[in-house]
């Protein structure tokens, strides 16, 4: 085969490409609310980040696939047509390389934001995550902020096996100049993700592939342009008076349908939304728990050094304590990698039964079981 | 410095490798068609990236390699396994997510490792499995050089795709081998596409064997679609590797037919492109060239279809009649 034929296959193919400005194939809505106002989490998600390109110019998006495939996820769906290719920018697979160039431009007044196909994938580029964008500001005494948000899916989908599953909120909760947040639902994607772009600081906002499906019902307060969600502060999704659940992100949903069930037996229980993990809302837990007296973390993550390690402590380290009339419980994810094989993926995250079994536990006062072993 | 081959004409093979090579590019094809049936009764699941198209690649390197020399591929890593000798009934096994899988139906698609035939992987990361390739390299030099414990020196091949050539770890790996003249061979299977991002768009340099320049290495080019040139530099780089002469870069220019999934819609590729490339389906230019040399009958061509087609059917039985994995192992093989 010479040199000259193989030219042909190269000239061939890139002149069948789609050009630069017919982008995709497809028209597509660029408003993401047509008339209604039930909402799809990526959805959300997309008018957030539609309505602060629109709000300032200096917002950027980058990352993979994000332009002209309008997301792999779909979230970025029509910026690329409206905004161009300089704003949302398509990128080679180099997560440590493009991160770096995304936190450099954050130096210097830019405001990107860093999308990850999953957070797996950010582990390429946790050098650049935690050493120059979380660290940058308190080691140059103040004189370099750095307002870049680092978004994408977060934590387990459905069998995609070790590689895809993993929940990063007790790692990026553990960085000091990180703020980090993990919205529920609809609501919480628009107000934290615009809280998220319009702070001064790195922001990491852990979404969640199977949300991005599912659709909640707006108010027209949350659909307004200036809806924004303060960082830091969690949100009471149910009251009562006999357990407090806490929990972040998809389970969030899974602890108001144990709620519901135990509703059903006389048992009332208090369900805390998260919404951040960095700074976390110890106040509202605390007050809770003083309360209900009983406790029931809810985290989809491995044990060790999880989130509910975490609000264990805070419970301790504060006069909540004493008002507790069992040992806390936490439901984890289980002390593996993430299996393929469907029956043992299941056994490796939270179920409405492992939520409920530990209500009952903490109930019952029992003493909780050691989460290092699976089952 | 290696010099070009200067042979012109096609690589030169026997009825017996004819057999060979035709039997394993049909079983890539076939396998990755009855994945995508599987997949859509439900009997696999998650991300699976299929291979239809590129067959010429991995049959024309693979095919080459003795037993003992290693493979480290990528998640579009079926058709290497499957090349490389792992029983097609332990891959489709794997996918169904089944004790009896190559990795216990702990892996599934992404993920197929043996130990046995020294498949290294399977891996989801563009770029992760090319330092793995390279430690196996590192390992086979040190065994010969240093423990004096081994006579034939095998040799590693990495398969990455044109994506994977713009990462760092592309980049640190080609240094070190040639530093070292380790004995790998990096297989660029250039597909042009990323998922919706063609190569043109990511790359600043389209001539992906040129970047091996930079590190002194010998870069080819080759028509991927093509089994006898694919065989013909793939015989030139084992080689070079097995005898000291360090490390090669192959690019094969070739193209997926399908999706880079099997949940990729696969609108941004445009019909008059793939129609293009299909037109190129190195099977059936295989088989064009068989007939055309004589390399073997019309009977025994119909015997090796039907000798596949059985296999495959055997592979999907197996996996459907194997068991999954036991619940209480959940936690097992967390520990050597």
């Amino acid at each position: 085969m010479s040199a000259k034929y193989l030219k042909i296959f190269r000239t061939a193919s890139r002149n069948l490409l789609p050009s630069e400005s017919k982008g995709s194939c497809r028209h597509f809505h660029l408003t993401s609310f047509p008339q209604a106002s039930n909402v799809m989490c990526r959805d959300a998600l997309n008018s957030a980040l539609d309505e602060e390109l629109e709000r300032d110019e200096r917002v950027c998006v980058i990352g993979e696939e994000v332009g002209q495939y309008q997301g792999a996820y779909k979230v970025t769906r029509g910026l690329y047509e409206k905004y161009g290719s300089r704003r949302i920018v398509d990128t080679p697979i180099s997560e440590m390389g493009f991160t770096g160039l995304a936190v450099g431009a954050a130096f210097n007044g830019l405001r990107p934001v860093c999308e990850f196909m999953t957070f797996n994938f950010a582990m390429q580029a946790i050098d650049q995550i935690i050493n120059s964008a979380a660290k940058t500001h308190y080691m140059c005494g103040g004189q370099i902020k750095v307002p870049i948000v680092f978004r994408g899916p977060n934590g387990a989908a459905a069998a995609v096996a070790a590689q895809h599953s993993q929940c990063y909120a007790a790692w990026y909760g553990a960085i000091p100049g990180l703020k980090v947040v993990a919205p529920y639902d609809a609501e919480d994607c628009r107000g934290l993700l615009k809280s998220a772009i319009r702070d001064d600081n790195p922001v990491v906002v852990l979404e969640n592939e199977i949300m991005y499906g599912r659709a909640f019902d707006l108010s027209d307060e949350v659909l307004s342009k200036d809806f924004l969600i303060p960082i830091g502060k969690a949100k009471i999704m149910r009251a009562g008076n006999h357990l407090t659940m806490v929990s972040f992100s998809k389970l969030v949903g899974f602890c108001m349908q144990v709620a519901d069930k135990l509703a059903s037996e006389g048992i009332e229980c208090e369900v805390i939304n998260l919404r951040s993990i960095r700074p976390m809302d110890r106040g509202t837990i605390i007050r809770s728990v003083k309360k209900t007296h009983r406790l029931v973390t809810v985290e989809e993550g491995f044990p060790f050094f999880g989130v509910g390690s975490e609000i264990a402590a805070s419970i301790f380290e504060s006069d909540a304590f004493d008002y507790l009339d069992a040992p806390m419980q936490r439901v984890t994810g289980a002390d593996v990698p993430m299996p393929y094989a469907e029956n043992i993926e299941a056994l490796a995250k939270p179920s409405l039964e492992d939520i409920t079994q530990a209500c009952r536990m903490v109930l019952e006062g029992a003493i909780p079981k050691e989460k290092a072993k699976a089952a | 410095m290696f010099q070009k081959s200067t042979i012109t004409s096609n690589a030169i093979i026997t009825n017996e490798e004819a057999k060979i090579f035709y039997e394993d590019m049909l079983l890539g094809r076939m396998f990755e068609d009855t994945c995508a049936k599987m997949y859509y009764q439900g009997k696999m699941f998650g991300f699976v990236h299929l291979y239809t198209g590129q067959e010429a690649v991995s049959t024309g390197i693979i095919k080459n390699l003795k037993p003992y020399d290693y493979v480290c591929s990528n998640y579009r890593d079926h058709v290497h396994a499957l090349s490389k000798g792992i029983p097609p009934r332990e891959v489709m096994a794997e996918l169904f997510g089944k004790e009896t899988g190559c990795s216990k139906g702990r892996g599934g698609s992404m993920h197929i490792f043996s130990s046995k035939y020294n498949f290294l992987g399977g891996f989801a990361f563009i770029a992760e499995g090319i330092p793995i390739a390279l430690g196996a390299a590192f390992r086979n030099i040190y065994y010969k050089q240093i423990l004096h414990n081994i006579d034939d020196l095998p040799i590693s091949i990495c398969f990455i795709g044109d994506g994977a050539t713009n990462n760092g770890q592309f980049f640190e790996c080609l240094n070190m081998a040639s530093l070292w003249k380790l004995p790998i061979i990096f297989v660029v299977e250039n597909n042009q596409w990323a998922i919706g991002m063609a190569n043109q768009r990511a790359s600043s340099v389209q001539e992906i064997y040129k970047k091996a320049d930079a590190f002194n290495i010998p870069g080819l080019e080759v028509d991927g679609m093509n089994i006898l040139e694919v065989i013909k530099v793939s015989r030139e780089a084992i080689y070079r590797a097995r005898n000291g002469q360090g490390p090669t870069l192959i690019e094969a220019l070739t193209y997926r037919f399908r999706g880079h999934s099997l949940a990729d819609p696969d609108e941004l590729r445009s019909i008059e492109e793939k129609n293009f490339w299909i037109a190129r389906d190195p099977i059936i230019n295989f088989v064009n060239y068989i007939k055309n040399h004589n390399l073997l009958s019309d009977d025994e061509i119909k015997k090796i279809e039907k000798k596949v087609k059985l296999r495959i059917e055997e592979a999907v039985k197996f996996a459907i009649d194997s068991p999954e994995p036991k619940l209480q192992d959940l936690a097992k093989y967390l520990f050597y």
